[in-house]
């Protein structure tokens, strides 16, 4: 009798996820063009945050990675929620999900359900979190609701005020 | 005249450095939360003002800095000047370190030869160094800290274990992982035992800038803890006080017990 609601249960995690495995969740971010004297373009770290705001999933994280500069690990801190939320726990850089910085524009992400980012990720709420800082900067925190991978098409957006532009996000099941 | 005068009352000030809470005693750190392979400078004064340097420097001499690992670091490039003290601190390893100045002694007053003497010390060097004719003496025993916390990546709790003497803070919440809007609690131990009914009071820095010294008057329950909310992001000055009779000689009537750290609160 156990072993049948074992192999039920196993069943119904394996449902789970084979149903988000061919979800799809795409984000279009804008790093808003600032005329400021002396600019540098920002961190930039976005992740899938649990209801309870710990983090779900790390899908990127955009800092100086130039190895001729100095060491831009040291000023990850300065993206403050992500730092306390587990980017003090990674050992960067992250194979997938760490990069360099990306200059003023949109920039398009797009991530499968059976990708490595969103593989372990149970059916349920989240949010997406972008967060962005810059030297001699500010920071900036926008968050964006969806249901993963949810039962139809889901679009949430978002609008920064200072570091950030127009956030879309596209969550297909 | 003056001059000696003055030689004494810095003295006196030496010889009790927990007698007055007049004057706040402080290390600030220029970082809390950092990461492995930078630096942190740390700033230590006695004021009046939080944290600005405008009475003495706090002397470096019973300064401990404990790394993550529990091992001792030595501060790099120690300065005293007028109004501060100043060191280095190099964060080679992974977690939290726990910057300390533990000042733990005996302070006895006699007369001998109808002169009057001051002496300072441990319950060792009491044995021998005070003669055998002295009079009226008098001897109080205090021991005090003043903290603060640096975490290099992940906050760790190695450095933070209580060396069970004297009053000290052992987190509840970790003392780096503090958020404005958030509620924060810590226990505080006396020789390792919950610290019952201790007045704790916390006030953040700025105080040169605003009229009210908006200090939050608290008191550890039962189980020695304390809850504290942060109303802003900034830096927070705590300190907690008690006496007993603990003393480590028989001589000594009273024991007096401080705690002084030194917290940052950093916004959501």
């Amino acid at each position: 009798m156990r072993r049948v609601a074992k192999l039920a249960s196993a069943m119904l995690l394996m449902g789970a996820s084979a149903a988000a495995f061919g979800a799809e969740l795409n984000l279009k971010l804008e790093i808003p063009r600032l005329d400021v004297a002396e600019y540098h373009r920002p961190y930039i770290a976005i992740w899938v945050e649990n209801q309870d705001q710990s983090t779900a999933a790390q899908l990127a994280v955009w800092y100086q990675t130039d190895p001729k500069k100095e060491d831009g690990t040291q000023w990850l801190k300065d993206l403050r929620q992500w730092w306390r939320r587990g980017g003090r726990e990674l050992q960067m850089p992250v194979d997938g999900v760490t990069g360099a910085t990306r200059p003023a524009g949109t920039h398009a992400l797009s991530f499968k359900g059976a990708d490595k980012h969103l593989a372990n990720l149970a059916p349920g709420k989240y949010n997406v979190v972008v967060e962005a800082s810059r030297e001699v900067g500010g920071r900036e925190l926008l968050r964006l609701p969806f249901e993963w991978p949810g039962t139809q098409p889901q679009t949430a957006t978002a609008r920064g005020k200072s570091e950030l532009g127009a956030i879309t996000l596209n969550v297909t099941p | 005249m003056k001059t000696a005068l003055r030689a004494i009352a810095v003295g006196a000030a030496l010889l009790v450095p927990f007698a007055s809470h007049a004057h706040k005693m402080w290390l600030l750190p220029s970082a809390t939360v950092s990461t492995v392979d930078q630096w942190v400078t740390v700033d230590a004064a006695v004021s009046n003002n939080l944290f600005n340097f405008d009475h003495v420097p706090l002397r470096l001499d019973a300064l401990a800095i404990t790394a993550p690992d529990g091992s001792k670091v030595a501060a790099e490039s120690p300065f005293t000047g007028k109004y501060r003290s100043v060191f280095d601190v190099p964060l080679k390893q992974s977690g939290t370190y726990k910057v300390a100045i533990v000042n733990n002694g005996l302070f006895a007053n006699y007369e001998q030869n109808g002169q009057r003497k001051r002496w300072r010390g441990n319950a060792e060097k009491f044995a021998t160094e005070i003669p055998a004719d002295a009079k009226n003496l008098q001897v109080s025993e205090s021991i005090g800290r003043v903290e603060t916390f640096v975490t290099a990546g992940k906050p760790t709790e190695t450095a933070l274990k209580p060396s069970n003497v004297g009053l000290e803070l052992i987190p509840v919440t970790h003392p780096n992982d503090l958020y404005a809007g958030e509620a924060s609690k810590f226990r505080f131990l006396i020789d390792g035992q919950p610290a019952a009914d201790l007045e704790v009071v916390v006030q953040p820095g700025g105080t040169r800038y605003r009229n009210d010294q908006e200090e939050q008057k608290l008191k550890t329950d039962a189980n020695g803890e304390v809850s504290i909310d942060w109303a802003a992001p900034g830096m927070y000055w705590l300190e907690a006080g008690a006496q007993d009779q603990k003393t480590s000689v028989k001589q000594a009537k009273q024991r007096r017990l401080s705690y002084v750290a030194t917290f940052e609160v950093l916004p959501q």
